[in-house]
């Protein structure tokens, strides 16, 4: 399902669950999406492992490196993304950093990616200056969404000029921080949601980082159309010994 | 000036400020004051007064007579090794935390290798009366003791980088992670010229005090401004930076940029960036990079912690890319020696990472008139580990 139908048809309460390719097992990746789906999850977020995640925290990272040791590359993801899509229907966003994407070939990656099955990339460290000078064409050309983070220091007028260059959904990532589970939102942070759903924008805002139970996932779905969730889930993959039942608990655990 | 960054941040096709949104806004305030502030008269005075009587320049351009008879050309020595703190890179700290402080900026953080930077950042920090925290990979701090322990008698907080190889790439990567949770009181300051649009053009600024010290010290020696050699090792680049800026438009002047070759280029532990990467992304900037077919950063490898890191700043990236500077590489062994040669020949026992670039006069033909100059990036003192566990002397 492309995400603009996925948006048009849910308004509220989306779950995006974000997990790294190859972990724990280079084959899990498969199975994982699957059972995400059956479980409830609204849009599934897939990380091409790196060796330098900057703007992940220590959970993430491990499970990075885990894959990475596991032997997992972008071909080998590709690969594994068309069997997640002959049985996964709901939308599949690949995120990354740059350098493995650049050394692929970008327009490699594009055109694999979309015909694997893939709607939408989130490229933490691929600046909007560059999109629009270079990838936008590709991106576009091959039906992919890009989506943009912004943060609480994103300036007003910056997350308009985002807002415009989106075709899909913004990240709106809750705190100054890299990616891992906190405990509660300070009241700037809330402040910033509520400025955020203020300003109208022409995409949905899905909320990350932080967000790791019921009770955030609520909150911050008071604001925007919904949230991302990782490191929790990261975490619990980590410790399953029965990823189809833990996962579905995962996922009603954050939903209810 | 052709090889300086362009307005997009660029050299060439390297440069740029590949970072995620949350740093933007840092980053962004540097874009827009890091020229205004650099360039006012009071920020210019503070700095040249710092860098007079507090870290003791003009370093010398001496004259090494015996390494001259040897290598038969005429040898000079730029004595960054003679700085406060025994390297080059305080020059860039000291612009940095002034820079820092006219951001009004309260907490300063840095990443270092061989411990050179984060002692020079530690010290510019006490010197100011400002918080400082240091990242410092775990191996690096073991294999840099004294450094480390000189951080802490500075009143800084050294913080061991645990992932990767834990050295140089690793203690970066914590940096900029911790910037990224602490962004709006904290300055980031980076040791190299790497790193995102403005850091590689701020530090090399600060460092061209270097080779500005070079054209005049040569026109007093030789009668003219220009060498026929510039010799520097790099690592990310800092000292290069500075020792070739001011010639990188005057092209008969031969610049040379030596890198780690560690146990041999092709030996699988090397530090060789040139010889052995490929275009990328790391750190903020595209450059030069050490990386597998898909795009996963090696771990380098050199005998000095200061020369293993996987790239080079993009200005570098982009003189290799057309010719300006020609990249050579020394091996652990070649710089041991060099730097017991050095130490033998005229009584200076330099850093390792600078034993490389002395290794390159066993390696190039000179003409008797040949002047050529050895950027002497930094001291030995904080090596001497390394150098007795060589043990070849």
């Amino acid at each position: 399902m492309p995400l603009n139908k996925l948006f048009e048809a849910k308004k509220s309460n989306i779950l995006s669950v974000y997990f790294t390719a190859g972990f724990p097992m280079l084959e899990d990746t498969i199975i994982i999406a699957k059972h995400l789906e059956d479980a409830g999850a609204d849009i599934i977020e897939i990380g091409i492992p790196f060796s330098d995640p900057i703007a992940d925290g220590p959970v993430i990272q491990e499970s990075n490196n885990i894959a990475l040791a596991n032997g997992m590359t972008v071909k080998k993801l590709l690969a594994q993304v068309v069997e997640i899509r002959k049985e996964v229907s709901i939308p599949i966003i690949l995120m990354g950093y740059i350098n493995p994407v650049l050394q692929y070939g970008i327009e490699r990656f594009c055109k694999e990616a979309s015909t694997a099955g893939v709607n939408g990339l989130i490229l933490p460290d691929m600046p909007m200056d560059e999109y629009q000078k270079t990838f936008r064409s590709l991106f576009d050309k091959h039906g992919l969404s890009n989506t943009f983070l912004i943060s609480p220091t994103t300036s007003d007028a910056r997350i308009k000029r985002i807002d415009d260059a989106t075709t899909s959904f913004i990240y709106a990532v809750s705190s100054s921080s890299t990616t891992g589970a906190k405990s509660g939102f300070a009241d700037e942070q809330l402040a910033y949601f509520a400025k955020l759903k203020a300003m109208n924008l022409k995409n949905p805002f899905l909320v990350g980082f932080g967000i790791s139970n019921h009770q955030s996932f609520s909150k911050v779905c008071e604001y925007g159309a919904g949230a991302i969730v990782g490191s929790a889930f990261i975490t619990i993959l980590k410790n399953s010994k029965d990823l189809k039942t833990d996962i579905q608990l995962f996922v009603k655990s954050i939903v209810q | 000036m052709k090889f300086e960054v362009d307005e997009f941040g660029y050299y060439g096709q390297f440069g740029g400020a590949f970072i995620p949104e949350m740093l933007y806004p840092n980053v962004e305030e540097l874009r827009e004051n890091y020229l205004n502030i650099i360039y006012t008269k009071s920020f210019q005075e503070d700095f040249h007064y710092l860098l007079k009587d507090y870290v003791g320049r003009p370093t010398p351009l001496y004259f090494a007579s015996r390494l001259s008879e040897r290598y038969n050309a005429k040898i000079y020595l730029k004595r960054e090794d003679l700085c406060h703190t025994g390297a080059h890179k305080i020059n860039n700290t000291i612009g940095q935390i002034l820079l820092a402080k006219r951001l009004g900026k309260k907490k300063i953080i840095a990443e270092t290798g061989a411990g050179q930077h984060g002692v020079a950042t530690a010290t510019v920090c006490a010197l100011m009366g400002m918080e400082c925290m240091v990242y410092m990979g775990k191996h690096d701090m073991e294999r840099q003791r004294p450094n480390v322990e000189r951080m802490r008698i500075l009143g800084t907080k050294v913080i061991p980088a645990l992932s990767g190889s834990m050295t140089l790439k690793d203690a970066t990567n914590e940096a900029m992670r911790h910037w990224i949770n602490n962004p709006t009181d904290t300055h980031y300051i980076i040791g190299s010229v790497v790193g995102p649009h403005p850091y590689p053009d701020i530090v090399a600024r600060f460092q061209s005090v270097i080779s500005e010290e070079i054209k005049k010290q040569l026109i007093e020696k030789e009668g003219n401004p220009f060498p026929d050699y510039v010799i520097a090792c790099v690592g990310g680049g800092s000292n290069a930076a500075g020792a070739f800026y001011h010639y990188l438009n005057d092209e008969h002047v031969n610049l040379i940029g030596v890198e780690a070759a560690g146990k041999g280029i092709d030996s699988g532990d090397s530090a060789a960036t040139t010889a052995l990467g490929k275009p990328g992304v790391l750190h903020g900037s595209k450059t030069i990079l050490m990386q597998t077919e898909d795009g996963q950063v090696v771990e380098p490898y050199s005998i000095s912690a200061g020369l293993d890191y996987p790239g080079i700043g993009p200005m570098h990236a982009h003189l290799f890319d057309v010719g300006r500077v020609q990249f050579m590489s020394a091996t652990d062994d070649e710089a041991m020696n060099a730097g017991i040669e050095l130490s033998r020949t005229e009584g200076i026992i330099p850093a390792i990472e600078t034993a490389h670039a002395v290794a390159m006069l066993g390696k190039m033909e000179f003409a008797k008139d040949d002047v050529v100059v050895i950027n002497l990036s930094g001291r030995g003192d904080k090596d001497l580990e390394t150098y007795i566990k060589w043990g070849k002397y």
